[in-house]
């Protein structure tokens, strides 16, 4: 400690508590971070979009396919057996990743959108119904709150939801900020509405909205509560009991496992009261020509062949994050947010959307470079081997917000490097001579 | 790939200086005008593409929009390039541009036939940007044929 540092009293948590975790030992664990790109070095700056892989999560893939291929639930030889194990062991360890208090809560989907659509559509399906649960039933008069903030996915499923019961959609709106504007929290969640639908961590803004005070505003009038956690179980130690929402969703590509594995996790007794969704095998009780009844969850709400590697690749990616640490990774990300907030404030004609200090955000971070189109930034930094997002990051309404057609977003994870950012930093120079 | 394949020195100029921007309303109240509106849903840029005709000529064709410089810049140029052409002589202005973008860069652009519009070539070389530079070649074709007067065939890309 140097003597510049406040001395912290002794029994309280040291500076050199804070866990850390080798990054490049950590890098050496993810193949695609040796290639160059463009006769540069892979400076990766697109995590918030897709996460890479490490060499544990690839070689569980490829050994479920060399060694335990087989169908899941319907099979009583050896071969059926290990890959049903593999499947439902994923599903607890994604269990235990989270806290969940029963394994029968995770419910595998494709990813965070068709999670959220599943509840979605669990209340349309509900709503058609007079003896559905209440609590599912939306018609004229009833409300749905998302905010302005939201991805693509979680605002399109709820218009169509509003526009197939009639009920009426309603948004928190964005400070300037690049935080969530509680002020009217009181107004916009009512007894009216059913289910509030948040974004926890913004895949644009990089902004972690702390959701206390409005999930004790739903319990209040009685509405569910859904956080999209897609932005955050990658990057945070995220506890469902401590979170205190009804439902999260979260994808697995962007936590270091594959691509077309993702989580809707439930409450049990909510999913239990949800009407099923899709139909097909594995979700049924049992099947006549006149009617059907259906499995309990997890298994009502995954008809068909499951992403079976899939599922076994992200219960190795939680292995491997668990083997980090989260909250390592969360530290390391803070850290790198620190670095790179102040890099980028050097940068002439820099603006940055979203909160511009590390605190309560993460390490997403959108901005425009002057007047320069953002597919011209990231034009000319991946011609320097830096791999950005450009574009509206599938969330226009933030964009239309800001008053911008497209960002340019750089986002982190636990193999990024101040290096990188480094590079970033030193690329939008050039981006600056190019359209200077 | 070095971006000055990408960002020839023209299409900066056509950028920083567009030819021919903002819509405007036709001089001859006689002339059919179509107007087409077109957004590139990845990037969300957007493009208004006026036409005029007197149903053989372009005696106008007006603009506006907002988007990266490829965009805009190949705008500027398909201004410049067809405004004032026949329509059948447009037409092969047309589909030479077309052609170009969709080539992967193994198309080598007649100067005589696309003028500025050479500069595109390298842009063909990026899948990605294919879109920009089309975004209002597209919209001029809907506006063109909204005026009644067809250009080019279907896009093959």
């Amino acid at each position: 400690m140097t003597s510049s540092s406040i001395a912290i009293p002794a029994g309280m948590p040291q500076y050199d508590d804070v866990p850390r975790f080798d990054v490049a030992a950590v890098r050496a664990d993810f193949p695609i971070l040796d290639r160059e790109v463009n006769g540069h070095p892979l400076v990766y700056l697109d995590s918030a979009n897709t996460s890479h892989k490490p060499r544990q999560v690839l070689d569980v893939l490829t050994e479920h396919y060399a060694r335990h291929n087989a169908n899941v639930s319907r099979s009583v030889h050896t071969l059926g057996t290990e890959a049903t194990e593999a499947y439902e062991g994923a599903r607890a360890k994604i269990a235990a990743f989270l806290n969940a208090p029963s394994v029968d809560e995770v419910v595998f989907t494709k990813n965070s959108t068709e999670a959220i659509n599943v509840v979605a559509y669990a209340f349309s399906n509900a709503s058609l119904r007079a003896d559905a649960d209440e609590r599912f039933r939306l018609g004229p008069g009833d409300e749905i709150v998302i905010s302005e903030m939201e991805h693509h996915s979680n605002i399109v499923p709820w218009q169509l939801l509003a526009e197939r019961t009639g009920a009426t959609l309603r948004w928190f709106p964005v400070t300037d900020g690049g935080r969530l504007d509680e002020s009217g929290l009181d107004d916009l969640v009512t007894e009216r509405t059913k289910i509030v639908s948040l974004v926890h961590t913004s895949n644009i803004l990089g902004t972690v909205n702390a959701t206390a005070r409005i999930t004790e505003r739903v319990r209040q009038v009685g509405a569910l509560l859904l956080l999209d956690c897609s932005q955050s179980v990658p990057h945070q130690p995220i506890d469902v009991v401590d979170l205190d929402a009804d439902f999260i969703v979260f994808t697995g590509h962007k936590m270091c496992g594959p691509t077309g594995i993702g989580v809707l996790w439930g409450r049990g007794e909510l999913l239990a009261a949800m009407p099923p969704v899709m139909g097909g095998g594995s979700m049924i009780e049992t099947v006549t020509m006149a009617r059907t009844t259906f499995a309990a969850p997890p298994a009502r709400f995954e008809a068909g062949t499951p992403p079976i590697a899939e599922a076994v690749a992200l219960g190795a990616a939680v292995d491997y994050l668990t083997g980090v640490g989260m909250r390592a990774i969360q530290w390391h990300e803070k850290e790198l947010t620190a670095y790179a907030l102040d890099a980028l404030a050097t940068v002439p004609g820099l603006r940055i959307f979203g909160p511009s200090v590390p605190v309560g955000r993460g390490g997403t971070i959108s901005f425009a470079l002057g007047d320069v189109h953002p597919h011209d930034v990231g034009q000319v930094l991946d011609s320097l081997g830096v791999q950005v997002r450009v574009g509206h990051h599938c969330a226009k309404p933030v964009c239309a917000r800001f008053g911008v057609p497209a960002m340019t977003r750089a986002s982190f994870y636990l193999y990024t490097t101040t290096a990188e950012i480094d590079a970033l930093v030193a690329g939008l120079d050039q981006v600056r001579k190019v359209f200077a | 790939m070095h971006p000055d394949s990408l960002y020839q020195e023209i299409i900066l100029d056509h950028y920083r200086h567009p030819h021919g921007r903002g819509l405007r309303d036709a001089t001859d109240p006689a002339a059919r005008v179509g107007e087409a509106h077109h957004v590139n849903p990845t990037c969300g840029d957007e493009i208004t593409v006026r036409v005029a005709t007197d149903g053989t000529v372009f005696t106008d064709i007006s603009y506006d929009g907002m988007g990266c410089s490829i965009s805009q810049a190949s705008a500027s140029i398909l201004h410049e390039l067809l405004r004032g052409r026949a329509a059948g002589d447009a037409a092969v202005v047309h589909e030479a541009f077309v052609e170009l973008m969709s080539g992967r860069g193994q198309v080598t652009p007649d100067e005589d036939v696309l003028g500025d519009g050479v500069a595109f070539a390298g842009v063909a070389r990026y899948p990605a940007r294919v879109k920009c530079a089309l975004l209002s070649w597209m919209a001029f074709k809907d506006a063109a044929a909204r005026a009644g007067v067809g250009v080019s065939p279907e896009v093959k890309a």
